[in-house]
């Protein structure tokens, strides 16, 4: 049965409040997890467990936030940006995200905006829809 | 004093769950300051013996391969103080669990009295920070030995239990 990316967003939202401690009208769409939420590393492993158990689905961790591995590789990154390859790579691992904005200026330490609570439902609309 | 806040296990299912016991005494110096006059087990202890408790059971899911660590406190609720001669029941089931980490509920019981509810999460380090390195003195359960004292209780029931399978085979 299809959910509807509205009934996404409300659960996800719910997740990210309990998850975070923040307030509900805090998580908007737009809001990023760690520059407006406040999120944590071991932040993005709890969620991921929760929205593992909410939405009945595996998911594995680099799956839904990949920038760790490519934030270790030299052949991505070169003077704290990300190379062409590396730009390449995230395109392919995070087609859930928008990327527009970060590819003019691909600063790693603005690798955290990418993952917005939009980002999120993307990502549970094409595992729950698209499977 | 040894920073270990539960005395030992009573029950433990690999991978799964387990329940320790933690009894309360008025020879621990520390209730004497929490609160001059009214001596009671402070919160942030009990914490601490549900993620002795938890972070066993999940190191043990493991083999103890992996360095275990607290990493968030999820969830801390108390209902009730702790005071000397209480016999307090910490029970923690995993609820998921990955290479990386693994998150955890508990209660804290003292007889039918609900006194607590603590969730909480755990990182790998071997997994997760790349390796990083801790002194040895930052673990709690460095020296493995401390187990066989934990454990010796589950140990010989899981024995018994054994052994009596055997037998009736």
């Amino acid at each position: 049965m299809a959910v509807s990316r509205e009934e996404i967003l409300q659960q996800v939202q719910e997740i990210l409040v309990d998850a975070l401690g923040v307030d509900d009208d805090e998580v908007t769409a737009d809001a990023t997890l760690m520059g407006d939420l406040g999120a944590e590393s071991i932040d993005f492993l709890d969620i991921v467990f929760r929205l593992e158990k909410a939405f009945s689905i595996k998911i594995p961790r680099e799956e839904l936030f990949p920038a760790e591995s490519l934030m270790n590789n030299p052949d991505l990154v070169s003077n704290g940006k990300l190379t062409e390859k590396g730009l390449a790579e995230l395109r392919e691992k995070l087609p859930h995200g928008e990327l527009a904005g970060f590819e003019k200026d691909p600063d790693i330490n603005k690798l955290g905006d990418l993952f917005t609570v939009k980002a999120i439902v993307n990502f549970i609309d094409s595992k729950l829809n698209e499977g | 004093m040894r920073w270990i806040w539960i005395d030992k296990f009573i029950e433990f299912e690999s991978g799964r769950r387990a329940v320790a016991v933690k009894n309360v005494t008025l020879a621990e110096e520390h209730i004497h300051d929490h609160f001059p006059g009214f001596p009671v087990m402070p919160e942030c202890l009990m914490i601490e013996g549900m993620a002795q408790t938890a972070g066993i059971l999940v190191g043990e899911a493991g083999g103890f391969a992996e360095k275990v660590i607290l990493a968030k406190v999820k969830k801390a609720r108390f209902l009730d103080y702790v005071q000397a001669g209480d016999s307090l029941r910490l029970e923690t089931l995993i609820e998921s669990i990955a290479p990386e980490a693994a998150s955890t509920t508990g209660k804290i019981t003292r007889g039918s009295d609900l006194i607590a509810e603590i969730d909480l999460m755990f990182s790998h380090v071997d997994q997760n920070l790349a390796g990083k390195e801790f002194p040895e003195e930052n673990f709690v359960f460095g020296n493995t030995s401390v187990f066989n004292s934990l454990l010796q209780d589950v140990a010989s029931k899981t024995a018994d239990s054994g052994a009596a399978e055997a037998e009736r085979k």
